[in-house]
């Protein structure tokens, strides 16, 4: 049983203009000890998916699932209390602005104490021991000084340190990292994500690692699952993903990274993800797809096999090459 | 922080010039000549009215009376009472705790319930309850203090009889003052029902009073309330798994609170030009009616004393808020 299983889910936000469908269908699992990378342009919905199973959406969305599971138990019929219970104990989350994450009126060492003392119980003296030992497994210097400073006195690397430590604050078995070093230094982000990677090898979570940055993705997970306008497109373990993408999205991401650009110009995607009114009626990607065909605008997608993996088209590449196209050269799509 | 405490004190100095010169000048554009007060409306003598204005300065320079004025307020001298010959600062302090009770009170009032009425109205944002208590707000906020206090007396002393219609304790009771509020005073005393009389009296004017400070703070708290709830921190917060008690009455109300203490503050000043009309309504014998009473009398002297006196408290207040919004805010506590 994985750790934590998602399936078919959906998320309806309420908008001046009507329902807004942000989240498509995603079905997802995690187990212990893996990390999981789901990648996708901004707006594919990656944030409000996760932001689901915590439980931290606004009252304006709807949130539907066929399951919703962690750790064998039931999210979508535990009671708000018996959640609060779960989230930021077995699964937390780090978010993507460190510096307006943390709270500037409590010092870091309250803010650390504070899931030691709401989910463990733990005296004012065991708190305080036990987030000097978190800040020291962050790599913060001199943690015992470090308690009492306020969030505005750490830099933007710091801070997000610290969240990292509220995070495994009670040991979660899951931690969810919703793009945790956009916003650094590019020297600090390469630290953060090894931080994140080497304590979670340790403890053996299952980690969730939301991100633009393919680099990073090669790097550190061992499956991904590609993201596109509120649904999950493709879904491979990360070297076949890499070597042989099989939706048109996937590959059109892939070549536009720069160490495997061609020519002399980095090729990009044309076009941009569908908003909330400008949404196609059958498959979401093909305004922007060089394979697509009459059957693309016409009729929604299937979903593909492992073998295809899971790929949500009509024409799934092998190799680059689109199976059972009419015209498998594809055509350019204008900008 | 000590720095910042330094600055703000060295600015009260320019600021208390200031509010020096303009009462000084203001009194002496009022129509109406003290001397002519003093003696009475049919002339006198020109010797007789010579004698009297040097007496009282009038012969000199204004800025030289101005100078005087000042060395004389530099050593803690407000001047004397055409009407009672008693020092101003002595009139000023017997009367001053009433007008403080009465102050601190509303201030409680409008505290103690605006700021949950506001947090209550921003995390019920856009529904019944949130449109009720702020409505009843914006009414509060524009309730003429002269109107609402005849409404409140009509209804709660006329009518029902509930409450006494002014004063500050029944006759029937009597204690040397000890503090000069009365609700100690008159709970030491030790007699029986002083402490619950004092308490009827103070109901209505409290009300009334606060009413504008609650509405106020009530507003300040929604709106600071709804801006902080949609911040990252507040959304760590329920990551953690806090019950929504402690997310919004911890992590979201303290932060809230910075701008909201600001708010208090500024209400100090127009809750003193509040208390001069709510003590005249309920007779209330603090410092607001003392300044009308001297203005009837046309005892400059008292008035201008008077008024450089309150504005010196609010001042005081004033600084008071402004550190406290520092032990708040950290990121002033810590500031260089
Ligand atoms: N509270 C909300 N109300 C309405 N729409 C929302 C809300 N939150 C998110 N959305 C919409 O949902 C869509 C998906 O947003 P989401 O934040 O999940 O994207 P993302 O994939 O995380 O993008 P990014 O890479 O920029 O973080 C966006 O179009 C966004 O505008
Ligand atoms: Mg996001």
């Amino acid at each position: 049983m994985p750790l934590l299983e998602i399936s078919d889910l959906t998320v309806d936000f309420k908008t001046g203009g009507g329902q807004f469908r942000a989240v498509d269908g995603v079905s997802l699992t995690v187990d212990r000890g893996e990390i999981l990378a789901i990648v996708g342009e901004s707006g594919s919905g990656k944030s409000v998916a996760m932001l689901a199973v915590m439980g931290l959406l606004p009252w304006t969305a709807t949130v539907t699932a066929r399951t919703l599971a962690f750790d064998g138990r039931d999210l979508l019929t535990l009671t708000p209390r018996e959640r609060r219970r779960l989230v930021g104990k077995d699964m937390a989350m780090i978010f993507q602005e460190p510096m307006s994450s943390l709270n500037p009126c409590f010092t870091v060492g309250y803010q650390i104490g504070e899931s030691l003392k709401v989910h463990l119980g733990l005296s004012k003296s065991e708190r305080r021991q036990r987030a000097i030992e978190l800040l020291d497994a962050v790599g913060i210097p001199d943690p015992e000084r470090r308690l009492s400073a306020f969030p505005h006195q750490l830099s933007g690397g710091m801070s997000q340190r610290v969240m990292i430590a509220i995070a495994l604050a009670c040991r979660p078995k899951l931690i969810i990292a919703d793009e945790p070093t956009t916003a650094l230094d590019v020297t600090i982000q390469a630290q953060i994500l090894e931080l994140l990677v080497s304590l979670q090898r340790e403890t053996d979570t299952g980690l969730v690692l939301i991100t633009h940055d393919m680099g990073v993705v090669a790097e550190t997970a061992e499956r991904v699952s590609v993201h596109y306008a509120g649904q999950k497109i493709e879904e491979q373990p990360v070297a076949p993903l890499f070597e042989d993408p099989h939706h048109p999205y996937t590959a059109a991401l892939l070549a536009a990274l720069p160490e495997r650009a061609t020519g002399k110009r980095l090729p990009s995607i044309p076009g941009v993800v569908p908003g909330q009114f400008d949404r196609p009626p059958a498959c979401l990607f093909e305004p922007r797809c060089r394979f697509a065909t009459e059957r693309c605008r016409t009729k929604a997608p299937p979903r593909q096999g492992a073998i295809a993996g899971f790929a949500l088209c009509h024409y799934p590449l092998t190799h680059g090459r689109p199976i059972g196209h009419p015209h498998p050269e594809g055509r350019e799509v204008a900008a | 922080m000590f720095s910042f405490i330094i600055r703000r004190v060295l600015l009260v100095i320019p600021t208390f010039l200031a509010i020096a010169f303009l009462t000084f000048v203001a009194i002496r554009l009022v129509p109406g000549d003290p001397v002519e007060a003093r003696t009475g409306e049919r002339g006198i003598s020109p010797e007789r009215l010579a004698h009297f204005r040097h007496e009282l300065g009038l012969d000199q320079p204004v800025w030289k009376q101005f100078l005087d004025y000042l060395w004389q307020i530099a050593h803690g001298d407000f001047g004397t009472s055409i009407s009672t010959q008693t020092p101003i600062l002595t009139e000023f302090t017997t009367l001053f705790p009433a007008t403080l009770e009465l102050a601190i009170c509303a201030m409680l009032f409008a505290t103690i319930l605006g700021i949950p009425a506001g947090v209550i109205a921003a995390t019920r944002r856009g529904t019944f309850v949130d449109y009720t208590l702020m409505g009843a707000a914006l009414t509060g906020f524009s309730m003429p203090i002269f109107w609402w206090g005849l409404l409140l007396i009509l209804f709660f002393s006329v009518d029902l009889g509930w409450t006494p219609v002014s004063g500050r304790i029944d006759l029937l009771y009597y204690f040397e003052p000890v503090t000069g509020f009365m609700l100690i005073d008159s709970w030491l005393s030790g007699q029986e029902g002083a402490f619950s009389s004092a308490v009827s009296h103070l109901i209505l004017p409290t009300i009334v009073l606060g009413t504008i400070p609650l509405a106020t703070i009530a507003r300040m708290t929604r709106s600071a309330m709804l801006e902080i709830l949609g911040e990252d921190y507040v959304r760590t917060a329920r990551a953690k798994g806090l019950s929504p008690f402690r997310v919004v009455g911890i992590h979201a109300l303290r932060n809230a609170l910075i701008p909201v203490v600001t708010v208090i503050g500024l209400q100090v000043g127009a809750l003193m030009a509040g208390a001069v009309l709510t003590e005249y309504i309920f007779s209330w014998p603090g410092i607001g009616s003392w300044l009308i009473e001297s203005i009837q009398r046309r005892d400059y002297p008292v008035l201008q004393g008077g008024i450089l006196l309150v504005s010196g408290i609010v001042i005081v207040i004033n600084i008071l808020v402004d550190l406290l919004y520092g032990v708040l805010n950290p990121r002033i506590r810590h500031a260089r």
